[in-house]
């Protein structure tokens, strides 16, 4: 054995002892480090993640899909406005704008949803598949940063992506008939609580489910919200105390309905609603007490993802 | 040294999935400066093995230690790389912006890392291919990548998951070297492979795995005095001459036909010791000696031996 095979370990060895660790390969001279801090952590995860899902296909579809969607609404808002009498009192030009960009704002947030579940479904399961995770996790950082930095990646995706059609919405309504619905901004604030709530679960589901799985429970347990909540007014309606309960259950079980109905609540002219004439008089609309219930249940879903992810095997 | 010394120190470590045991018992203990192989077939256990000393995966029962404290803490990780098998990244990074990224999850200063990075990458072959998506690279290319950022925090061991499965021989050699390197900087370097001419070159020792069990560990080299085999070439060998042989302690005929009118003898003895006796029990019973020439055994041989007929069942 030559001097050299015998005399490096050992040099290396005094150095492992006294914590100095090795040469760089550079050589110069390196301190052990400690790893990033939990809020560095977070924010390189929530920039690669953010990068990541701006390169999705699915991102740029549901863009080019919302573009056409806010081109199809102003060219309704347009036709509509042109389709109205002169002499129609402003008031009811009003009522039938709020309507039409009610229901706009509904497709708007169906497409929100959708994206919060469809781009988010394969982050964690697809890279633990794929491997990619094990690069990430091998590194000196804390797994629930991981996962709450690609969750703050997600969100601020979101966030674009609720700023641009339903903002855009509103947007468009302004600019053809000079009509803006009131709340705005507590009307955003719930559309996106609801694409973030969603977001939550289906990361939570993608810890242990496969893509399609994670995507289709989140799809899964929305229909079910949304279906609910039908059930709820049809009974509400009616005064069948069952059908209302059953309602209640459902949104209990994924408040994401909930959160539209108070959202569309808030954007409807205020003379539609004293006048009880949409579907969603008072008695009917979800009160604030279901947002704070969503807003915890969001926080629980990630907290509930950082934990499975925390303890599972990659 | 004392148990300090130890960068590697697993204790009957277990890993079962319901009633199918991947990991059944990893007890190993490897030194800083030490290039380890790690063979075994497919599905042996391999992976589950690196991923519980990674702290990827929790091991059902035994301990491990590495740098003398717990597997997968913070600690431990700053301390450590590791290539992947098949290593996979976000494809529209480019090669140092990839490195970048895991020098900053290792916690690296940027402006460290803004004199490393390229270092790695021109260590690694890439260095005039730094910029591009890493979408265009090849299989070999990604794994070069892997490699440079698996060494970005100047580990103090290194952990590579077949390495040079899809490298073309430019390649495999800079890995080998790589692995050298590391070696020679006082790193330890743990190679899971099955490509076992790769290890015989890069290896200062071995350990075959099956099962998940570990069958052996060999000194590299040692083996070659621990199972020596030998080819006699000899005229006169009788039956009573062959059982006489099979006899002797360890010893087993792997081959004896007839050549040319002579015999031709493949034994494998326990070491190169008992040869006299051999030569001396062919000539005591009328045989003669012509030639004895001890064969080299390599690792694949070894490995046969050890796994089987067919490891691949």
């Amino acid at each position: 054995m030559s001097d050299k095979t015998i005399d490096v370990p050992l040099t290396a060895e005094v150095r492992n002892r006294k914590g100095i660790g090795l040469p760089a390969n550079t050589g110069e001279p390196i301190n052990i480090p400690r790893g990033p801090g939990a809020l560095r952590t977070v924010i390189l995860m929530a920039r690669v993640t953010f990068r990541e899902a701006a390169r999705r296909k699915i991102l740029w579809i549901a863009a080019l899909g919302g573009a056409a969607f806010l081109g199809l609404s102003w060219a309704g808002l347009h036709a509509m406005i042109a389709s109205m009498s002169p002499k129609l009192p402003a008031i009811n030009r009003r009522e039938g704008i709020g309507m039409m960009l009610m229901m706009v704002l509904y497709a708007g947030s169906m497409m929100t949803s959708l994206m919060a579940a469809l781009t988010s479904c394969d982050t964690l399961s697809g890279e633990i598949a794929s491997g990619t995770i094990h690069a990430i996790a091998t590194k000196p950082v804390r797994r629930w940063c991981l996962v709450l930095g690609k969750w703050a990646g997600f969100v601020a995706m979101l966030t674009l992506y609720v700023l641009f059609v339903e903002g855009g919405s509103m947007g468009v309504s302004w600019l053809e008939t000079r009509y803006f619905p009131p709340h705005s901004f507590a009307v955003l604030g719930l559309i996106w609580l609801q694409a973030i709530l969603l977001l939550g679960v289906t990361m939570a589901c993608s810890t242990r489910f496969s893509a399609l799985t994670s995507g289709a429970v989140t799809l899964g347990l929305y229909g079910l919200a949304f279906v609910g909540g039908w059930i709820e007014q049809f009974g509400a309606l009616r005064h069948i105390k069952t059908c209302v309960d059953l309602g209640i259950v459902a949104s209990l079980v994924m408040p994401s309905d909930a959160l539209w109905r108070r959202a569309a609540f808030r954007v409807q002219p205020p003379l539609l609603g004293a006048a009880g004439v949409s579907a969603f008089s008072s008695t009917l609309v979800p009160s604030p007490a279901i947002v704070a219930y969503a807003a915890i249940y969001a926080i629980l879903a990630l907290i509930l993802a950082q934990i499975l992810f925390e303890h599972r095997d990659l | 040294m004392g148990m300090t010394a130890l960068t590697i120190d697993a204790e009957g470590l277990k890993k079962s999935y319901g009633t199918r045991t991947a990991v059944r018992d990893l007890t190993l203990q490897l030194r800083c400066g030490v290039a380890f192989g790690f063979l075994g077939p497919n599905g042996a256990g391999k992976s589950t093995s690196i991923k519980m000393l990674l702290g990827l995966v929790k091991p059902t029962g035994g301990r491990a230690l590495l740098l003398g404290k717990p597997v997968g803490t913070r600690e431990v990780r700053a301390r450590i790389g590791f290539l992947p098998e098949h290593f996979r990244f976000y494809d529209w990074l480019s090669a140092s912006e990839l490195v970048l990224f895991h020098g900053r999850l290792c916690g690296l200063a940027d402006d460290v890392l803004r004199r490393k990075v390229p270092y790695l990458l021109e260590r690694v072959g890439l260095g005039s291919q730094d910029s591009k998506p890493i979408r265009s690279f090849s299989n070999g290319m990604m794994q070069r990548v892997g490699l440079a950022q698996a060494i970005v925090n100047d580990p103090e061991i290194l952990f590579l998951d077949e390495p040079t499965s899809g490298l073309d021989p430019a390649g495999r050699k800079l890995v080998r070297e790589v692995i050298r390197e590391q070696r020679d900087r006082g790193a330890t370097v743990f190679l899971n492979s099955h490509l076992l001419g790769e290890v015989e070159q890069s290896c200062d020792r071995v350990a075959f795995i099956r099962h998940g069990e570990i069958v052996g560990m060999y000194e590299m080299g040692a083996w070659q005095s621990a199972q020596t085999e030998v080819e006699i070439k000899a005229a006169r060998v009788d039956s009573a001459s062959l059982s006489r042989l099979a006899g002797i302690e360890g010893l087993v005929v792997v081959a004896a036909d007839v050549q040319l009118g002579g015999h031709r003898l493949r034994l494998r003895v326990p070491s190169a010791d008992c040869l006299p006796e051999v030569v001396r029990c062919l000539v005591e019973n009328g045989a003669e000696v012509f030639s004895v020439v001890p064969q080299h055994v390599s690792l694949e041989d070894l490995f046969l031996h050890m796994m089987g007929p067919d490891p691949g069942l």
